[in-house]
């Protein structure tokens, strides 16, 4: 078995990716506590993960977890619309059609819960499909089909 | 890395201190002879890392051998800095930190707990290190405790020399061993 690397090189390497996901999932105002859990959450698991191969997947599954619990702890809530156009310009697959205006954010919050995190995930965090499963706890069929849904609606939403 | 996210790991260090998840914490601490790295458990200073050595596979090698929970915390090392600054103005001569043995097992570990007792100012030879540790035919066993003590310059292996007189070796360069040795000799006599 390879050794897991210093827990130090999990933060440099990948604590602005956790902040970014973070922000776009619950908004800039509860990222730092929520990056504050998914790190502690981390760090107590660490010794016991057995597969060190995809860190940042792992990392950023936890950081999707906890904003789960942010939502379900606090209701949603509209975000700040500035987190989204940083999202989406720095997505892989900008989504195409309307031009990023003030609806584009509120429309992503009022996705259900399920296509919300599937849209956050691929665009926020630029995870391939099978990670987001592993985030969602789905298969990988399953992520696709909720990211389509998702995008589907947006675009309506947004026509 | 941008400047929040620079802040929120800085809370993030903090919280897991209080938690009681710094397993191995470190940080870099300046000498005359160039960066240190410090690192040290629960129950004390663990591990130094000379000028000359890689800090990343130091670290590395912590990880695999003590917890792979190690996060860079300058505020858990702030002794170890305080006793090594005064320690190189020659203004402390026995160190008064805890110290965690763990690295160290049988033979090493006696060799290098009669290290840690010799005196400021003073040398001895490896023969009478193997000696002290029970053990008087293991005079190069002796020698490799020394060069692969984890914790140099507090537990003093520079003030170990071959019988000849001759400097032997250093894990951190024999320039760096004959200094360490001048200083002691001069503040030892004021």
């Amino acid at each position: 078995m390879r050794t897991l690397p210093p827990f130090q090189t999990l933060l440099d390497r990948y604590a602005d990716d956790v902040l970014g996901l973070l922000r776009g999932a619950v908004g800039r105002a509860d990222a730092e506590d929520a990056f504050q859990e998914t790190f502690l959450a981390a760090l107590r698991a660490y010794p016991r993960l057995q597969d060190g191969r995809n860190l940042r997947g792992w990392l950023l599954t936890i950081a999707h977890r906890k904003a789960i619990d942010h939502h379900r702890a606090r209701g949603r809530r509209p975000l700040p619309v500035a987190e989204v156009e940083a999202v989406i310009e720095a997505s892989a697959e900008p989504l195409d059609g309307p031009g990023l205006d003030d609806g584009l954010w509120e429309a992503v919050a009022a996705l259900p819960p399920k296509q919300r995190a599937a849209v956050t995930l691929r665009f926020g965090s630029d995870l391939p499909h099978a990670e987001i499963a592993a985030a969602l706890g789905c298969s990988p069929e399953a992520a696709r089909r909720s990211l389509h849904e998702g995008l589907t609606k947006l675009r309506k939403e947004l026509a | 890395m941008t400047t929040k996210t620079a802040r929120a790991i800085d809370r993030f260090r903090e919280a897991a201190a209080a938690e009681g998840l710094l397993d191995v914490a470190y940080a870099s601490a300046d000498s005359p002879f160039g960066p240190l790295l410090l690192a040290a458990t629960p129950r004390g200073l663990v591990r130094i890392g000379l000028p000359n050595q890689d800090s990343e596979a130091l670290l590395e090698e912590l990880a695999a051998k003590v917890s792979p929970r190690v996060l860079e915390a300058p505020a858990q090392l702030d002794q170890a800095r305080r006793e090594l600054d005064r320690y190189f103005a020659g203004g402390l001569r026995q160190f008064e930190l805890p110290l965690d043995w763990s690295l160290s097992h049988g033979f090493r570990l006696r060799v290098l707990e009669g290290i840690a007792t010799i005196p400021y100012g003073e040398t001895r030879t490896y023969t009478e290190v193997a000696t002290g540790a029970g053990n008087p035919r293991a005079v190069r066993a002796a020698g490799s405790a020394c060069g692969s003590n984890p914790i140099p310059l507090v537990v003093p292996c520079h003030r170990v020399l071959r019988q000849s007189g001759a400097l032997g070796g250093y894990a951190g360069g024999l320039e760096m061993k004959e200094s360490l040795l001048e200083l002691e000799a001069e503040r030892a006599q004021t």
